[in-house]
Parts: structure tokens; C-alpha cells; sequence
């Protein structure tokens, strides 16, 4: 190819505070743009589907000032999972442990805190049968139950140098099919009348909610959000990690443990999706139920991405992405539009993102090229 | 036809889809470039085709659809990672998520005037028995009582073979996939040969999408690849990159669909969701026999070059 112009691009060494913050804004931005298109060639008013979002996902100045703030609020309920499973993506992508698999160890966790709120009490009827030792009894077996998952790909990484990238996305659809057959088999609701999902758990086991249909869970989610970045920033493990990630080789001189950094990442990583089903399961459905494997454990990968791995950044992401997963659900009520579109555009939002990351990790240069020379490189 | 027969003969039907696109996906990873976007490409292509199917009353039509659209996705990611230098493995998780995202947003567009396309039938590739060959006992029925993607299968994938192996365009592929540096001083354009194979991987999930939607389970439902996108990439594996073997692995999770399929026909006392875990528990069984075995033998063919982008300036 001879085009008059020759693009060239150079490493860049440390890019400027502006072009760090302004690079994926304008990527969204330029994302949303491409979805107006989308919409268009659909046959829906882009202007009017982006406002059906926003107040979808917000609610509008009117609800507000009436004091009724049930939009955000039902962001704020979707952003808990995605801070857990974004926070669980992020712990192993940091490592480049590609963790795909933190929607089968969300729904593990589901499952393990299911077990105990449906029949621990029946076992062993002597714990007390409150909230304060229920509660934080199923949330450390729900991080024990992502953990356990999290663990198979982990040790056939470690020990056996096994692919962890197709294990991770297999154990997805194990994990799926068998928390499908619990609650529709041996854990079904025998009062139920058909109704495939477990019997409603005791309400001893019910997270207690903040305001709306805001729970604990949010408190939960900030928490973890703290202490990941703790470890990443200010511990050795986060070191580690960091080390491991990006540079193996230099790991292995340093004396990093490879097999039990793995094993340790994908604890951390398994555990926090695993407490993702427990949020869900103990603080929103109250039972086991089609519903929990929703694609949290993927948007996830998107949230982390997107946040550049960081804890602080993944709040804010996963708060906007649900935004755009509520609002999504508005525009399939108001406008007709299938739900699917927030899916999509999360996915296109972190293609633009991907493209964009040029700008900030090259100097981008166009340069004419000389008329007569035409031999290159 | 007896059971071996049978089970055979829906082990082929069912490991086609497989064949495409992981055969697809071995040439695009030879050339050095790892696209994880298959299961989008696929579920895009089996969308597409069917939708396009359907407009046009042509299953040929939709298959031509499917693997245009399928190319179209892999050249998002040829961009992104090869012009751009974007993280491969990420670029393609969002091609899937992406991919996923808008074949179930397009499904309830794409039918005539805008209607859904779910429950929808439509054109379909069905079995054309090949008189003579299909009158062999076991292979007959198997191989030769079959839709016409299959026996394009019987061309596509020894001239996959015959080009990596025996070819000098196969020998630049794998130059490129291997030492991008030494094959650019060769005067290979390694950006060319790159934009090609994944272009050509694509078409390849874009078809294999098709013969789901057109074929094996004629018509579109959400969630239709049911992760097969996935498998075909774990295939490659299996196949350790090379076409011959990809065959060898998709029969052989045909046949536990086979298997799977006769049971439930006989009424088994097996759950269906144990049954449909056998595809997934298998995939990570033969996943790690086959790197144990690989790495005693020394030889694992990943391409030394997969994964990393390529960039003239930066000699290493």
C-alpha cells in the first residue's frame, strides 16, 4: 500500500494526565455515537432511546424533587454484583491469569449460600437462627463455594500448565447446568407447584436492606473494592501480582512462588464472585432460581477493563454499566427495543475502549511521505 | 442402521460446526494471532445466515451471509489487535460479548419486516444421500448420507492441510506465526498475511454459525452455539494446531452429543443438564490429557509468535 500518508506509531514512555482521562471518555463517547447509529438503522429515535436510558437508569428531575429516587436506587442494586465480579476479574487480569470463569464461580457461590439458608438450619438446629450468625456464616461458604471453583482451573494451571482460558469458560457452563438442575431437581420447592426455584429461604438469611431494594451487599461491594486495593497497592502479594503480570521471567528470579501466587489469585478472584451470589441470592431473590447466572461474571470482565483494573475506577464503571443495563430494561418497556442492546453496547463500549488505548499508550504520528522515496522500514 | 452406525452418522452432524471453526481458528492462530472472538463470530454467523435465509428463500445465500459477517467481526479484531496493538485476548472476549449481545438484539429484528425471528422456519441444508458410497455399512450413512456443508467439509479440510503443509503460502503463514521478525526480513508482509488468516478464520466461525441455523438445528433460538465457539477453540488445542486432528477431536465430542441424544431418546433416568455437561467436563478432560502428553513429548505446535503483536519499530 502507497498512501500519501505514512502513520507511524512510537511508544510512549509516561503519556500526559489529559490524554489518561480524556482518551476513554472520548472512546465511550465515540462508542454511544456508533450505538446511535445502530439504533437508527433499527428504527428507534437514538435521542429519545439515550433519554429513555437516562432516566431509566436515574429517574428524571420531577421523581426527584417528589423525593422518589426508585431508578438509581435500582442501578445501585445492579451495580453490587458487578463491583464483586469486576473486583474478581481484576485480581486475576492483573496477574494475566485470564479468569473468564467468574460467572460459574458467582453461581457457585449462589449455590453454597443457597445449601445454607436451605438446610443448615434443619442439620444443625442449634446455631442460632439469626441474622448476625446466619449472614456472615453463608457469606464465608459462598467465598469458600467461588473459591472451590476457582481452585479447579487454578491447580491445572499451577501443576499441569493447562490452558486456563478454556478450563475457566467450561466450568462456566458446569457450574450453569448444575445449579439449573438443583433448583429444578433435588432442591425444588415441593410446595412450589411447578414453580422451578428452591423453596424461599428463611428470613434470617435475608440481607438487610438499605433503602429501596438496596442491601448490605453495597456495603459489602465498597468493602472489598478497600481491601483489593489495599493488596494491590500497599501489600507484597499486590507486588506480586503486579510482578507476575508483567513480567514472569523477572517474578520467577525475584523468588515469586509460581504454583502458589496462582492458587492464592484465584482464591482472592473466586472467593469475591462467590460473594457476588451471595449478595444476590441472600439479598434479592431469597431463594435459588433462574436469575442468578445473568452474565455478571462477564460484564465483569468488561467493568475491569474498562477501570483499568483499578478498585476505585471499577465502582464508578460498574455504576455507569449498570446504568446502562437498567436503562436498557426501560428501553425494552418504553420502546419496544430488545433488552439484548445493553448487552451489545457494553461489549462495543469495550472494543472502543480497546481501540482507543492506542492514543495513550503510542504518540500517534502522521507524517507526509516523502514523494520520491517509497521504500519503508 | 445399528447403534454404531447411528451414533457415527450424528457424531459427523453434530462435530461439522466444529470442524469449521476450529479449523478456521488453526489458521488464524498459525498466522499468530489468538481470537477468542469465535463464539461471537459463530452466533453472529448463524443469526445472519438464517436471517438472510429466510429474506432470500436460499440457504446458499444465508451460508455466504454468515461467514461475510463472521470475516466482517475478525476484522474488528484484526484491527484492534493488529493495527492498533490491542491486548488479544481481551479484544476477543469483547468480540464474543459484543457478538452475543447483538445476534440475540438482531434476532428479534431481522425477520421479514422487522419481526422476530425466533420460531421462525425457514430454508434448511438437508441430507442428500450419495448413491453407491452411502451403501458402504457404517462409513456410508456417516459420511456420505449427509448435508452439503458437511461434504464441503471434505474439501476444506485437506486443502487446510495441503496449504500449511505443503504450500508455500502455508510456509509464510507459518513463518509469520512463528518469528514475525524473521519473516518480515524474508519480505513477508507480516500485516497482510495477519489481516488475511484472521479474515479467513472468521468466514470460517461465520459458516460454522450457519450450518447450525441452517442445518443441524434448523432455525434461531437465543443462545443457539450453546458455547460449541468455545469448544472449537479448546479443539485447536486438542489438534495441536494442525487440521487433520481438529476432525479427530470434533467427532469425537459429536459423538458424546450422539451418545447424549440416545439417551434421552431412551428415556435414561439421567438428568438432562448432567447429560449436556458431558460436552463441557470433557473438553477440560481432554484439555489436560493432551497438555500433559504434549509437554512429555516436548513438542507442544502452539505458534511461538501467538499472542503477541507484531511492530517494526521495536526490534527484540
Amino acid at each position: 500500500m502507497n498512501l500519501p500518508y505514512r502513520v507511524t506509531l512510537e511508544k510512549r514512555l509516561d503519556a500526559p494526565r489529559i490524554v489518561v482521562w480524556l482518551v476513554p471518555v472520548v472512546s465511550i463517547l465515540v462508542a454511544l455515537a456508533f450505538g446511535a447509529i445502530v439504533l437508527a438503522v433499527a428504527g428507534a429515535d437514538p435521542l429519545e432511546a439515550y433519554g429513555q436510558i437516562l432516566t431509566g437508569a436515574f429517574g428524571s428531575l420531577t421523581a426527584w424533587l417528589d423525593g422518589e429516587f426508585y431508578a438509581v436506587s435500582e442501578t445501585v442494586v445492579r451495580t453490587v454484583p458487578l463491583i464483586l465480579t469486576g473486583l474478581a476479574v481484576a485480581v486475576a487480569f492483573r496477574m494475566r491469569f485470564w479468569n473468564i470463569g467468574a460467572e460459574g464461580q458467582l453461581v457457585f457461590g449462589g449455590v453454597f449460600a443457597a445449601w445454607v439458608a436451605l438446610f443448615l438450619p434443619g442439620v444443625i438446629p442449634g446455631i442460632p437462627q439469626t441474622l448476625w450468625v446466619y449472614l456472615p456464616l453463608m457469606a464465608v461458604v459462598a467465598v469458600a463455594g467461588g473459591a472451590i471453583w476457582a481452585l479447579i482451573p487454578a491447580f491445572l494451571k499451577a501443576y499441569l500448565d493447562v490452558d486456563e482460558i478454556i478450563t475457566t469458560i467450561m466450568l462456566n457452563f458446569v457450574a450453569i447446568l448444575t445449579y439449573q438442575y438443583l433448583f429444578t431437581g433435588p432442591w425444588k420447592d415441593p410446595e412450589g407447584q411447578g414453580f422451578p426455584g428452591s423453596a424461599l429461604f428463611p428470613e434470617f438469611t435475608w440481607l438487610p436492606r438499605l433503602t429501596g431494594r438496596v442491601t448490605l451487599g453495597l456495603v459489602l461491594a465498597l468493602a472489598a473494592a478497600v481491601v483489593v486495593w489495599l493488596i494491590f497497592d500497599h501489600t507484597k502479594l499486590g507486588y506480586e501480582i503486579a510482578l507476575m503480570g508483567e513480567n514472569p521471567e523477572a517474578a520467577r528470579y525475584a523468588g515469586v512462588n509460581r504454583a502458589g501466587i496462582i492458587i492464592v489469585v484465584m482464591v482472592l478472584s473466586g472467593g469475591l464472585a462467590g460473594l457476588a451470589g451471595f449478595t444476590e441470592t441472600a439479598g434479592i431473590s431469597h431463594r435459588l432460581q433462574q436469575g442468578l447466572a445473568i452474565g455478571n461474571g462477564f460484564t465483569g470482565i468488561i467493568v475491569a477493563w474498562v477501570a483499568k483494573l483499578r478498585p476505585g475506577w471499577i465502582v464508578v464503571v460498574a455504576f455507569l454499566l449498570s446504568a446502562l443495563f437498567v436503562g436498557g430494561d426501560q428501553l425494552q418497556i418504553s420502546m419496544g427495543l430488545p433488552a439484548s442492546i445493553g448487552a451489545f453496547f457494553q461489549g462495543m463500549i469495550l472494543l472502543f475502549i480497546l481501540g482507543g488505548d492506542v492514543f495513550t499508550r503510542y504518540r500517534v504520528k502522521v507524517a507526509r511521505r516523502p514523494a520520491a522515496v517509497a521504500v519503508e522500514g | 442402521m445399528d447403534l454404531l452406525t447411528s451414533i457415527l452418522a450424528i457424531a459427523v452432524f453434530a462435530g461439522a460446526s466444529l470442524v469449521y471453526a476450529s479449523v478456521g481458528e488453526i489458521l488464524t492462530e498459525r498466522s499468530g494471532i489468538l481470537n477468542l472472538g469465535v463464539e461471537g463470530m459463530m452466533i453472529m454467523g448463524a443469526v445472519t445466515a438464517f436471517a438472510a435465509a429466510v429474506a432470500s428463500g436460499n440457504a446458499v445465500v444465508g451460508v455466504v451471509v454468515g461467514g461475510l459477517v463472521g470475516g466482517m467481526l475478525a476484522l474488528v479484531h484484526a484491527f484492534l489487535t493488529i493495527t492498533l496493538r490491542a491486548d488479544q485476548v481481551v479484544s476477543g472476549l469483547a468480540l464474543t460479548l459484543a457478538g452475543g449481545g447483538l445476534a440475540s438484539f438482531l434476532g428479534q429484528r431481522l425477520g421479514p419486516g422487522g419481526a422476530p425471528l425466533v420460531g421462525m422456519v425457514g430454508p434448511r441444508f438437508r441430507a442428500i444421500t450419495i448413491p453407491g458410497l452411502s451403501d458402504i455399512p457404517v462409513i456410508g450413512p456417516a459420511f456420505f448420507d449427509q448435508d452439503a456443508l458437511v461434504y464441503l467439509l471434505f474439501l476444506v479440510v485437506p486443502l487446510a492441510w495441503f496449504l500449511l503443509a505443503r504450500t508455500r503460502p502455508g510456509l509464510y503463514l507459518r513463518a509469520v506465526g512463528e518469528n514475525p521478525q524473521t519473516a518480515d526480513a524474508m519480505g513477508i508482509d507480516v500485516f497482510q498475511v495477519r489481516y488475511l488468516y484472521t479474515f479467513v478464520g472468521g468466514v470460517m466461525a461465520g459458516v460454522a454459525g450457519a450450518h447450525l441455523s441452517l442445518a443441524y438445528t434448523p432455525g434461531w433460538t437465543e443462545n443457539l452455539t450453546g458455547g460449541r465457539g468455545w469448544i472449537a477453540v479448546a479443539l485447536v488445542i486438542f489438534a495441536t494446531w494442525d487440521p487433520r486432528k481438529a476432525v479427530a477431536g470434533a467427532l469425537l465430542f459429536g459423538g458424546v452429543n450422539a451418545i447424549q441424544f440416545r439417551l434421552q431418546a431412551e428415556g435414561t433416568t439421567i438428568p438432562a443438564s448432567l447429560l449436556n455437561m458431558m460436552p463441557y467436563i470433557l473438553t477440560i478432560v481432554v484439555l489436560v490429557v493432551i497438555t500433559r502428553f504434549e509437554s512429555i513429548r516436548k513438542k507442544v505446535g502452539a505458534p511461538a509468535a501467538l499472542g503477541l503483536p507484531y511492530n517494526r519499530e521495536e526490534r527484540t
